[in-house]
């Protein structure tokens, strides 16, 4: 199954709807097959029908006007009812409220980014990150929705359909993987320039796992350890970064960017568009432009020099 | 004289009187609907290839992952005006334009009845087709999506004028798809063939007539949605803007109230297309004709109960979801008969395979397989999940590609020799054909795959890391054999203009009255119009066609010298009266001029430009109205076999009486939508609506205005003749004035800043509605004024006082009605 088309196509690709790993997106994988091989099957009745209402040599008397009735009103009856009924349950079921008590992630669209936000019920403080969240294994997990710009779609296509991010409004979402892996997600819904590049990472793992790394978040920044990571937190504290993002223990405070508390910990960066090392996060600092234009951040040609840029990656990278 | 002497000095004659004026000024004022038919589907194939062509670029770009072809700025541009255009300038002026040709031609009449407003249309879709595109001119295109959704086509998040372009181009055109809405209806309803009853009227007719209420009723929603984001963006009523009370989610319900009966406004006229060209090759009539109706007519209907099948992922209620589902799955019923019905109509006939066949089998695979797709996306869960991908690209392709596209082309090939003269050839056909057919399949199949692996859609580029390379690559390979296959159908189509074989008569052995109509198409059709007394005239009585040809029948005489036309019963199709048509005249084009004036002053922020050409073209109008047939006293007109008959002008069943009542309809769509918006805003209001505090006080003044214009309508109704018309009419007009005063004064009470809040923008918006139908109004009493002054109105001659009448009562409902929302009913609940 996870191959085809000789090979070429991967059906198990880290945004791929058939590759299922929760009961949701499970469930409406098999609801899928059972609506493509009735497809098939109708397409294939309808066009052997038609080939012989035209070629075929002896076609047996029908009555046209029964061939109305059977093939345009008892057929849709008999098949579309009983999927009709078997679809709205199994929905139902999907947009159930989660359990009491449940992990509650708050996610919100930006232009062009994903600030995400974890409220623990009973233990633990809350703390926010971006573009990435990491999900307890066989857990069901409340995602809200909400947008602070534009309309945006919240999408991870192996766990679940996508919910829209509204302005002014949030939309809940129940997220539950069954077993440990990173799943992409993307924005659907198109939302200006660099719609394109508006991917997070989902990344599920095991409860234990899960806590540690929550207990890791929820700690303000490292200090920096070499030279060159002082010399970058220097930069970013005077360089104006603050304006924009916080680091929690800095007095970097603004709201307008990702939190970068701990940016070196994460996957990707400018929002599941490019792999996290040093070398990107300097070209990031320099000139955000060049690789996302349009998005907010500004480039920084010509306000900093390469080493600078440099310093401040060396500075984000330790802030693990 | 011999009858076919007498035929032939006949066309002579009728070429005079049916003709343009020569040269590129008789062009210009040409109002015959063939030439007008024409203009439209040429008009509207080339916007067809230009959007195309941007698919092509698109197409290029996501090849494979990372390239750099166009920007992102450029691939934006790219979806959202190959959306557009393909919706707007191409699909629903191409199935109009088609009807405005073939209608008349169809059901034996010699023009459709309101020959002006055509030609006004016309140039409305041509000025607004180039008003969007003039974007390309000042680096200004529309990059926000063909849905324009809120916030992101805001001032805040699109603050140049990209968006004003598509807000006032795609209105500018859609004024030309309602005029032609009515036009047709009215044509349909009043001007068929004597005999032709509506059991007996060929299918198309029946198809375009919903099609043309669906127009009229399902476009106005997106009017109003436009007027209210036009509103918003430049004078900053906030319907839309959360922090104001407004919703951006009510554009949303505009949009696709207005969306979802587009999709069957385009399907429908297809699918009327094969219910004339299956019958012809099956050589029979079709199969279940009243079924198929039926099926036209609760297509129509639940298509605008399915709207928010397009918002199943914003968050509705699932309950809401769940009705939207099931209303979607009821359409399959209707769509199914159809299928049968044409897959019966071959099976029991004796089906000949000539190339209009080809496309039509081309649209039976094409169209069941999106049908089936389509059966897939209604059910909300499913769709939760390929909703905004590739696969829905993939489905929308295989409905509208293989739902309009096909039978169109197969249209093309079939009613060609109407337009050519000539008989269109097989090879090059069959050929283009295969590659359209192959191209496309090659393109959309493996993109539901592409859905299905995660890929969304409006996305310029992608990483190798997804594997979406591989499909995209076939698709783009696929895109170009299809490409191949349009340039060879434009080949095929020049070459047959110009060495297509001689076409004589009814070239497929067809049994409808278009094929009555010499090969090409003469401009007044019909040397003299014959009886009908079934479906399929030219079957049944094969001398038909020649005995019209020689001026046997009705309206043959020409010596009026005016443009004629029968007027008959809107059942049964008894011959009522003789519809004088108007002479070419460059009215309608002057009219479109300063339109577009109008539109242009918008976007350009110069009001008082705007205003000006708003008052050129009400003058304009008014003169086009000045000139109507009835400046001398009516005399009954000898219409031949006969009969004797009232011009129509002295009937109280015209045609202008029955586009005015039209017009009103799709005025009430644009009110109503107006009102949907007042009562959504206040159910989703965060807070208790603002009405309940402020309407007690203004409570008084709104009660008396609302008094004064409930008068006004009851002295408009009995003022009816001499000097008593001259006292009601300035009486009325008087009282209507009173209204606009005291309900200003109740709504400076209530919501003094319209700006404040979206249910100040509302109230406000409601009052200018209102105040714009009572302008309109005054100027048709003072027109029918004029009229009685000049002595133009007499007891035969009341057309002119009965459609100001009608305007007039129209428009003092719809003040009532503002009346009891925004001050009644705020009180009650």
């Amino acid at each position: 199954m996870a191959l085809g088309f000789g090979g070429c196509v991967r059906f198990d690709g880290v945004q791929s709807a058939l590759a299922p790993v929760s009961p949701e997106a499970d469930h409406v994988f098999s609801l899928s097959w059972i609506m493509f091989w009735g497809s098939v099957a109708i397409l294939v009745l309808v066009m052997v029908l038609g080939f012989y209402a035209v070629f075929g040599r002896r076609r047996p008397a029908l009555d046209g006007n029964k061939m109305v009735i059977a093939g345009g009103v008892l057929l849709p009856l008999l098949a579309l009812p009983p999927l009709l009924v078997y679809a709205l349950a199994l929905g139902d079921g999907l947009r159930a409220p989660p359990p009491e008590g449940a992990l509650r992630i708050e996610v919100t669209g930006h232009q062009w980014w994903w600030e995400v936000r974890y409220r623990f019920p009973d233990a633990g403080d809350d703390f926010t990150t971006a573009n990435e969240i990491h999900l307890p294994v066989g857990q069901a997990v409340e995602v809200l929705v909400t947008s602070n710009d534009v309309i945006h779609s919240f999408w991870v296509p192996r766990l679940a359909g996508k919910i829209d991010a509204m302005p002014g409004h949030a939309n809940r979402l129940t997220l539950k993987a069954e077993e440990a892996g990173e799943f992409r997600g993307q924005c659907a819904e198109f939302c200006g320039a660099q719609h394109t590049h508006m991917a997070f990472v989902v990344v599920a793992k095991p409860q234990e796992a899960f806590e540690a790394w929550a207990a890791g978040q929820r700690k303000p920044a490292r200090q920096p350890s070499s030279t060159e990571a002082r010399r970058g937190l220097a930069a970013f504290l005077s360089q104006g970064c603050v304006e924009c993002h916080t680091v929690r223990g800095t007095p970097a405070s603004g709201r307008i960017g990702p939190d970068l508390t701990h940016v070196g910990s994460r996957r990707t960066l400018a929002a599941g568009t490019l792999d996290n090392n040093s070398a990107t996060l300097a070209a990031l600092i320099r000139d955000y432009q060049e690789f996302k234009p349009g998005a907010d951040m500004p480039s920084h040609k010509d306000a900093f020099d390469q080493p600078t840029a440099e310093s401040i990656a060396a500075y984000l990278e330790e802030l693990q | 004289m011999t009858n076919a002497d007498a035929g032939s000095s006949l066309r002579e004659r009728l070429d005079v009187i049916w003709g343009a004026p020569p040269g590129w000024r008789g062009r210009l004022q040409v109002v015959n609907h063939t030439a007008v038919g024409q203009r439209f589907i040429i008009t509207g194939f080339v916007f067809f290839l230009i959007a195309g062509l941007l698919a092509m670029v698109m197409r290029a770009q996501i090849a494979i992952p990372g390239a750099n072809i166009v920007d992102h700025e450029t691939y934006n541009r790219l979806f959202t005006m190959h959306g557009t255009t393909m919706m707007f300038l191409f699909a629903v002026p191409m199935v109009e334009g088609f009807a405005l040709y073939l209608i008349p031609k169809m059901i034996g009449a010699r023009d459709l009845v309101f020959p002006r407003l055509g030609a006004y249309g016309y140039w409305c879709y041509l000025f607004g087709g180039l008003l969007l595109y003039s974007s390309f001119l000042f680096d200004m295109v529309p990059a926000g999506g063909w849905f324009m959704y809120v916030p992101l086509n805001d001032k805040e998040f699109a603050p140049d004028s990209s968006v004003d372009f598509w807000l006032l181009g795609v209105t500018f055109v859609e004024i030309s798809s309602i005029s032609g809405a009515i036009e047709l209806i009215a044509t349909i309803l009043r001007a068929r063939a004597p005999g032709m009853s509506l059991r007996r009227m060929p299918l198309f007719a029946w198809y375009m007539l919903v099609v043309a209420f669906m127009i009229l009723i399902g476009f106005p929603p997106l009017v109003m949605g436009s007027i209210l984001l036009e509103l918003q963006r430049t004078v900053g009523l906030p319907f839309y803007d959360t922090a104001a009370g407004g919703n951006p989610l009510l554009w949303q319900h505009l949009f696709w109230i207005f969306g979802h009966p587009e999709v069957y406004i385009i399907f429908l006229p297809a699918a009327g297309m094969l219910s004339m060209i299956i019958p012809t090759f099956a050589r029979r009539a079709i199969v279940g004709y009243s079924w198929v109706v039926l099926s036209v007519l609760a297509t129509g209907f639940i298509s605008f109960m399915l709207w928010a099948h397009h918002m199943y992922t914003v968050g509705l209620p699932y309950l809401s979801q769940s009705f939207f589902s099931a209303a979607s799955l009821a359409v399959v019923i209707p769509s199914g008969i159809q299928i049968f019905s044409w897959i019966a109509t071959l099976w029991t006939g004796r089906p000949k395979f000539e190339v209009p066949m080809l496309y039509v089998f081309g649209f039976f695979f094409t169209f069941v397989a999106g049908g089936l797709t389509g059966v897939m996306v209604a059910i909300a869960p499913f769709d939760w999940q390929v909703h905004d991908t590739h696969f829905v690209v993939a489905h929308l392709h295989y409905v509208l590609f293989g739902g309009m596209v096909f039978p169109l082309f197969a249209a093309f090939y079939y009613w060609l020799p109407k337009f050519s003269g000539r008989v269109p050839s097989k090879l090059l056909a069959r050929a283009a054909f295969w590659l359209i057919f192959l191209g496309f399949n090659i393109t959309f199949l493996p993109m539901h795959l592409t859905g299905f692996l995660g890929m969304p859609r409006r996305v310029y580029t992608y990483g190798w890391d997804v594997g979406w390379e591989w499909t995209n690559l076939i698709s783009t390979v696929g895109g170009f054999v299809l490409t191949a296959g349009i340039g060879a159908l434009v080949a095929d189509l020049v070459l047959h203009f110009r060495y297509g074989r001689r076409a004589e008569g009814d070239v497929w052995g067809a049994g409808t009255l278009e094929w009555a109509v010499d090969n090409p198409a003469t401009n007044y059709n019909f040397v003299s119009i014959g009886p009908v007394d079934d479906s399929h005239p030219l079957w049944s009585k094969p001398e038909l066609a020649g005995r019209m040809h020689r001026g046997e029948y009705y309206l043959a005489d020409t010596s009026s010298g005016q443009r004629e036309t029968l007027g008959t019963s809107t059942l049964d199709g008894e011959p009522q009266q003789v519809i004088i048509l108007p002479k070419p005249t460059p009215l309608p084009l002057i009219s479109a001029v300063f339109t577009a004036f109008f539109f242009i002053g918008i976007l350009s922020s110069l009001y008082w430009l705007s205003a000006a050409s708003i008052a050129a073209t009400v003058i304009t109008m008014l003169i086009w109205a000045w000139q109507n047939g009835s400046l001398t006293p009516p005399k009954l007109i000898d219409a031949g076999l006969g009969l004797r008959l009232p011009p129509h002008y002295s009937t109280p069943n015209a045609p202008g009486l029955w586009g005015t009542g039209l017009t009103l309809a799709g005025d009430a769509s644009l009110f109503g939508s107006l009102l949907f918006t007042y009562y959504y805003l206040w159910a989703v209001w965060p807070e208790p609506w603002p009405a309940s505090g402020t309407a007690e006080t203004a409570l008084l003044p709104a009660s008396l205005a609302a008094a004064a214009l409930a008068a006004s309508s009851l002295i408009v109704a009995i003022a009816r003749r001499g000097v008593l018309l001259h006292i009601g009419l300035t009486a009325a007009a008087l009282l209507s004035v009173v209204y606009l005063v005291l309900e200003y004064q109740a709504l400076s009470q209530m919501a003094p800043k319209p700006t404040e809040s979206a249910y100040s923008a509302v109230l406000w918006t409601m009052y200018g509605f209102v105040a714009t139908h009572i302008v309109i109004s005054l100027l048709m009493n003072g027109f029918v004024q004029a009229r009685q002054w000049r002595g133009y109105i007499d007891a035969q001659r009341q057309l002119e006082p009965r459609v100001m009448r009608l305007f007039w009562h129209g428009t003092v409902i719809m003040g009532i009605a503002t009346y009891a929302t925004i001050h009644l009913f705020a009180e009650v609940i």
